[in-house]
């Protein structure tokens, strides 16, 4: 395992439901992300990105494979050491919707504040310049820290959800399309946000989204998932200039971009079929 | 003038639109090129779907035209009754939303829902309904239209929800189609599919498209002019490749910044917006 290795998803297989019903949703997963790396993980809705996102928080018991966080193999903990492994706050999510996670009759400060006070046994003060520290961070301005959700702007809110996780001081940050939801001008400041925490603590982070286009921006590697397994993984310029899987050609061909026009709608067409082709086959 | 009348279906003169609360667009002039597609684009709040709404004559409650003129074929449907909408909404003018499921009830087949449209508008017998339906349902390039037709909102994806949608709205053939963030719900490879399904359709049927979305990108795939709205005035309007190519707005110019440099055409080769 090299030095600035953060996370490592090793053959991952889960299956959800009960009986009859249970069914294998991820198929083998293999995944990584480094120290001080944005890895992208890109793919349609029910292709498993969220439940690799919960496995790795220790939400779903994988049913083989293993999940290397930190030196914790997070598939292998028994439930007492989970809920410690949860309430350290290794891993952190952030919500496409910032309202998830905050509860709409807490002030900011508390929060910001409910992970250390969970977490126990930190004097009230430090808790207290804990968050103020944090706000700064992320670019809440201190007046505001009395207010309550719903006083706030997306914008506003989204970077407090970004505090709430980043108070814990995670080695990984888990985002669920954290942009999308937000106007162009707040999506510009969100990514810079990111980068910026990315560059200053050296944390990990992995970025969930259906939209290549919206992480390309961003990531320095994409993990491309369809129907459950892994159908490509390389450098973001590699996954966009030269996309080998025909799913992933397709989902290149798809992002909206400024360039587009009846060309591609021609090329789509192609790319639709070829991949219709490999699923009968 | 009258040059403009033929070449223009709708013409938006002078727009305002206010709640109780004050004025939520504020006097907006567009005109819509007949079997040309417009894209307008704006975010929540800009009023681009309070225009749409203006332009349909489905203004939420409260909120209302408060001045000017929409001339659809040289009648202003602002002043319209109740009785005076029934041969245009739906029949000339059409609309598909975000969300196709809330259209739809989800106890009846789709293709049965289809069919009473068909039914009740063009007064089909069962059969030709049934056929037409079918038929509809092939051109929105649903793959297995005899099985969609026999299914429940339920058993369809987001995807064949909105081209079922979509087969509603032109049932009627209708001169013009308003889609009103029909594929922002949707994932980013069956957005496409219906994008290219309007784009078909726009040209096939030599339809009216008017697109609205929050993503510059999503309508420059398919429009040939766009307006750009910000707090409820239009800050931009052009064709879309001089739009793209030379903004004259600052907030135009941030949401093609917001591509450049945070999209995929971060890595595209450049120049490939002037071809």
């Amino acid at each position: 395992m090299p030095e600035s290795e953060l996370l490592r998803v090793a053959d991952l297989t889960v299956s959800l439901g009960h009986g009859r019903r249970r069914t294998e949703v991820l198929h083998g997963v293999n995944a990584t992300v480094a120290r001080g790396e944005i890895v992208g993980l890109v793919g349609e809705t029910g292709s498993g990105k969220t439940t690799i996102a919960r496995s790795i928080l220790g939400l779903v018991p994988p049913a083989s494979g293993s999940i290397e966080l930190d030196g914790t193999d997070v598939a292998r903990l028994s439930p007492g050491r989970l809920r410690a492994f949860r309430r350290a706050g290794i891993a952190q999510y952030v919500f496409q919707d910032p309202l998830r996670s905050l509860d709409p009759q807490l002030t900011i400060a508390a929060s910001v504040a409910e992970g250390l006070r969970v977490r126990g046994g930190i004097d009230r003060a430090v808790i207290r310049s804990r968050v103020e520290e944090t706000l700064e961070l992320v670019g809440v301005s201190p007046e505001l820290a009395a207010r309550r959700p719903a006083e706030l702007s997306g914008g506003q809110r989204q970077r407090v959800a970004i505090a709430r996780a980043m108070v814990l001081e995670p080695s990984l940050l888990i985002c669920d399309e954290p942009v999308s939801a937000l106007d162009a001008a707040n999506r510009i400041q969100m990514l810079e946000l990111l980068v910026a925490l990315r560059d200053a603590s050296g944390i990990g982070m992995l970025f969930i989204s259906h939209d290549l286009g919206s992480v390309a921006g961003i990531t320095d590697r994409i993990v491309v998932l369809y129907r459950g397994r892994v159908v490509e993984a390389g450098s973001t310029a590699e996954v966009l200039l030269a996309p080998r899987h025909p799913y992933t050609r397709l989902l290149v061909g798809s992002a909206p971009t400024l360039s587009g026009g009846a060309a591609d709608r021609g090329r789509r067409a192609e790319l639709r079929a070829e991949l219709a082709l490999l699923e009968t086959n | 003038m009258s040059h403009d009348n033929e070449q223009s279906i709708i013409s938006v003169r002078d727009l305002t639109v206010s709640s109780a609360a004050g004025e939520l667009v504020h006097g907006i002039s567009f005109d819509v090129p007949r079997r040309g597609s417009l894209g307008i684009v704006g975010e929540s709040g800009s009023g681009k779907s309070l225009t749409c709404r203006s332009i349909l004559g489905i203004l939420p409650a409260g909120v209302g035209v408060a001045g000017g003129s929409i001339l659809f074929e040289g009648t202003d449907v602002t002043t319209l009754s109740y009785r005076d909408w029934q041969p245009i909404r739906g029949t000339r003018i059409a609309a598909v939303f975000q969300d196709p499921g809330s259209y739809l009830n989800p106890s009846i087949p789709v293709g049965k829902q289809l069919v009473e449209v068909l039914r009740v508008k063009s007064g089909l017998g069962r059969g030709l309904a049934r056929a037409r339906a079918i038929e509809l349902f092939v051109s929105m390039g649903l793959r297995h239209p005899e099985l969609v037709f026999r299914q429940y909102p339920h058993e369809l994806s987001g995807g064949m929800l909105q081209r079922v949608l979509i087969a509603i709205a032109l049932a009627e053939d209708p001169e013009v189609l308003i889609a009103d963030e029909a594929t922002t719900a949707l994932d980013v490879t069956v957005q496409a599919e219906v994008l290219d399904v309007l784009a078909d359709l726009q040209a096939a049927r030599e339809l009216t498209l008017i697109l609205v979305s929050h993503d510059l990108a999503v309508v420059s795939q398919v429009c040939d002019r766009i307006i750009v709205l910000k707090d409820g005035e239009i800050v931009e309007s052009g064709e879309t490749a001089r739009v793209l190519r030379d903004p004259q707005h600052d907030y135009t110019r941030l949401l093609v910044e917001n591509h450049e440099k945070y999209g995929i055409e971060k890595y595209l080769a450049p120049g490939l917006i002037d071809a």
